[in-house]
């Protein structure tokens, strides 16, 4: 039996093609549906495929922890806990965005660029509200284009990254046509949202809830009001489980940031781990490039050290201890901060604020241990094993 | 299109779009206060994807839900 946790495009190419060389496998993901982060209530190709391949899906089930020599996952669902045994183990887990902090970060209304993008597509509508898109990389316009489409009034997207840098991007898109032909219809469903570049949310202000945002441009700064805030500056990934599983010869990793690369490494992993590694030859030609435009993608939409200076003393860093960032100047490292602070010990397991403090203070998140997620107690104990 | 359902959050009925999570459901009623911080800061959800636990509400009693991984049930009740 092949396990793969994560139903987004990574995990449901490696479950499809694995299913094609014949092997039994069942899918895990901690949503409602199938889909992942981009496909999230989508239409496509390989999401219809996957619904009809009767590949079975376990849904809202969250695996909690796992075990290397038993071959087990502890999965935690709505109906209790559950254990699941593999002979193969793969990991598509993707990712999640980075946030830095900023003065005004914790208001209701500052949302994560992805993370708002994520609740209109489950529903939230976001017609007639105005917004500020802010922070770095492609995901900004894709949402910029997708909460247009859906009547949003999409006042200004602040990238971080310099004009130059985006001219170097630029050449890396003409050397993948298909990127460039989705760069140009995203840039038609932008048209009107000013998309301002070495421009960053330097902070937010509101009564309970945001207000307003106040923009840097070089030395200019000014005030926009909007309703919602949607920031990202990056994807961090989500490498916990796999960190934690990872010396076992059974486990494959697959999927990162981007998603032809998630899909192609899916594809890969799915046929090495049924035992057809040669079906995936064609593909590897095709991942080089992907990677390729992946590694150029992270050095366009670097972080400028200038964004280390956004949080004020009272800045919230640790948003589940309510950690500041004047405390945690305090420490040396993220051990001793979490020690006397509490940082990173709240319910998000410091996965919110371990990036952002690697970045602000150079400290190492460390790693975590099991449960990777808070689990309810009885989850924890013998559960029925199938 | 979805039918509606009828939820309670804080004891006041609403009615809601079936097959959407208790986060939007909230956010759509204008309700932004989800839970708060552990200094009294009010709260609402940042990840959108069950990451920060910012959603947390309690659901059917049930306390720390994170509720951008829920979705409404009919009768469910919220309290934020
Ligand atoms: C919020 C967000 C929005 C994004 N929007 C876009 C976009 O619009 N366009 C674009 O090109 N790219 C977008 N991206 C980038 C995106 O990550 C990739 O394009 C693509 O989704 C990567 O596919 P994947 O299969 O590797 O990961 P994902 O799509 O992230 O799928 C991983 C799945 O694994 C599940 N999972 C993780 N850990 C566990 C666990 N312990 N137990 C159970 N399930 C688990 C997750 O819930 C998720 O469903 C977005 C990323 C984020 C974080
Ligand atoms: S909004 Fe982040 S966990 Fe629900």
């Amino acid at each position: 039996m092949i396990v793969v946790v994560g139903a987004g495009p990574a995990g449901i190419a490696a479950a499809l093609r694995a299913q094609e060389c014949g092997a039994r496998v069942t899918v895990v993901d901690d949503n409602p549906a199938p889909g992942g982060q981009i496909w999230r209530g989508d239409s496509n190709v390989w999401l219809t495929r996957f619904r009809a391949s009767g590949i079975p899906f376990i849904a809202s089930a969250r695996v909690i922890t796992g075990d290397a020599q038993a071959q087990t996952l502890l999965v935690e669902t709505p109906e209790g806990a559950r254990k699941l045994t593999w002979d193969k183990l793969i990991i598509a887990a993707g990712s999640r965005e980075l946030f830095l902090p900023f003065p005004g970060w914790t208001l209701p209304g500052v949302f994560g660029a992805g993370g708002l993008q994520a609740l209109a597509k489950s529903g939230l509508s976001v017609a007639d509200k105005t917004v500020v898109i802010g922070g770095t990389g492609p995901l900004l316009l894709a949402v910029a284009a997708y909460l247009r489409q859906h009547g949003a009034h999409v006042k200004l997207i602040a990238e971080q990254a310099s004009p130059a840098g985006l001219a170097g991007f630029a050449k890396e898109l003409l050397r993948n046509p298909n990127k460039l032909l989705q760069g140009v219809a995203l840039a038609r469903h932008i048209a009107g949202s000013p998309y301002v570049t070495n421009c960053w949310i330097e902070s937010a202000t509101g009564q309970g809830r945001l207000e307003a945002v106040t923009l840097r441009q070089g030395r200019r700064t000014w005030t926009e009001r909007c309703d919602f805030a949607a920031i990202g500056y990056g994807l961090v990934p989500d490498n916990e489980l796999a960190t934690f599983l990872m010396n076992s010869p059974n486990v494959v990793i697959a999927g990162t940031g981007e998603l032809n690369l998630a899909i192609l490494e899916g594809e890969i992993a799915g046929f090495t781990v049924a035992g057809y590694p040669e079906r995936a030859l064609g593909l590897y030609g095709k991942r080089e490039k992907a990677h390729r435009f992946a590694t150029a993608l992270q050095h366009t939409f670097a972080l400028r050290h200038e964004l280390k200076s956004l949080p004020r003393p009272d800045t919230i860093v640790c948003r589940c201890e309510d950690v500041t960032f004047g405390l945690l100047c305090e420490f040396p490292n993220s051990r001793a901060a979490k020690l006397h602070t509490r940082c990173g010990m709240g319910p998000c397991q410091g996965r919110i604020c371990g990036p952002a403090a690697e970045f602000l203070f150079g400290w190492n998140p460390g790693s975590l241990r099991p449960p990777l997620f808070p689990a309810k107690i009885g989850s924890l104990m013998p559960a029925t094993t199938e | 299109m979805a039918e509606c359902i009828v939820i309670r959050v804080n004891g006041h009925a609403i009615s809601v779009r079936d097959g959407i999570t208790v986060a939007v459901a909230l956010l759509q009623a204008d309700e932004l206060h989800f839970r708060t911080s552990v200094t009294g800061e009010p709260r609402a959800p940042l990840c959108g994807m069950g990451i920060c636990f910012e959603c947390r509400v309690t659901i059917n009693g049930h306390t720390h839900a994170r509720s951008c991984q829920i979705l409404v049930r009919e009768g469910m009740q919220v309290v934020t």
